[in-house]
């Protein structure tokens, strides 16, 4: 699987993103957020967490508008796999590859603590190796993680089994507890949760492990 | 010529920064205060002098940057 993980100034989830790619075989290149171009015959994109250019205006309102951002679009669009986690969830989110929006937590607190997660569908490369409705301990680290979109988007995104993660406790007031989405064509995900922060025994939970092993899996059959 | 644009929370989008505004001002004694809405000011200093132009061009940018249409509404004012 070659992947690349895009940086932007204030990413600080890069690493560790690639740290879990690498660790289940991928072939990770890093790209900066300048660049005009993805490098070729990539199978991957991840757009890690942090606060891309320092959340000003919007969280990853900036970001998304940055040259790499539309290579990102175009690279989704001819059917790549995208994965937002946290900053890259509300980036994905200001591209219009992932429907509705993260607003300020409801307590107005940043919250940082590992949640329980329900898997809610296992119809995706990212979900495959997790079983419909398993709770999964995954950390959240984020001020503005407030899933929300209007009562259609979620009924369609419930009803085309798109979304692939709900909060057991619903820390932060998103809709539908709402923690993680897919796109139409279920090969982009956004969630606000950090699997890549549960990948290695020495993260002190390793449950997030299961959706790079899935990943690369799927690239390998491909 | 300069623009202003204002840069609200739709209505039925929960304003939690509001709502905690609000009750700050309830602690304080200002009594009454049933609703408290925040929202961004944003001034542009433009090298357009054709109002109509302006006008339009902000709101360009209102829709591809200023505001995410998703969640928020705007409106321009020139000034």
């Amino acid at each position: 699987m070659k992947a690349a993980v895009v940086v932007f100034p204030g990413s600080n989830c890069d690493r560790d993103l690639a740290v879990a790619l690498k660790a289940v075989g991928a072939d990770v290149t890093m790209v900066w957020h300048k660049d005009t171009a993805l490098p070729e015959g990539l199978d991957f994109v991840g757009v890690p967490g942090g606060f891309s250019f320092g959340d000003y205006l919007r969280c990853g309102a900036i970001a998304a508008q940055s040259p790499i951002c539309r290579s990102v679009v175009e690279f989704a669009n001819r059917g790549g796999y995208v994965f937002g986690v946290c900053n890259g969830f509300q980036i994905l989110t200001e591209t219009g590859l992932l429907p509705g929006a993260l607003l300020r937590n409801a307590g107005l607190k940043y919250i940082c603590r590992t949640v329980p997660l329900t898997v809610q569908t296992t119809d995706s490369a990212f979900t495959s190796g997790y079983a419909k409705g398993q709770e999964i301990q995954i950390p959240i680290a984020h001020h503005d993680g407030n899933y929300t979109a209007d009562a259609e988007t979620v009924a369609r995104l419930q009803g085309e089994d798109r979304v692939a993660f709900t909060y057991g406790d619903n820390p932060n007031g998103s809709t539908a507890d709402i923690a993680g989405i897919l796109s139409e064509n279920r090969r982009v995900l956004g969630m606000m949760p950090h699997p890549e922060r549960a990948a290695d025994a020495g993260h002190g939970g390793t449950d997030g492990a299961a959706l790079f092993r899935s990943l690369f899996d799927q690239m390998a059959m491909a | 010529m300069k623009a202003r644009v204002h840069v609200m929370l739709k209505t039925g989008v929960l304003d939690p920064q509001g709502e905690a505004v609000r009750h700050a001002l309830g602690t304080l004694g200002f009594e009454g205060v049933q609703g408290v809405r925040q929202g961004k000011v944003i001034e542009l200093d433009l090298a357009e002098t054709d109002p109509a132009a302006a006008e339009a061009s902000v709101k360009e940018m209102c829709e591809k940057l200023l505001a995410n249409t998703v969640i928020e509404s705007y409106s321009v004012e020139l000034v």
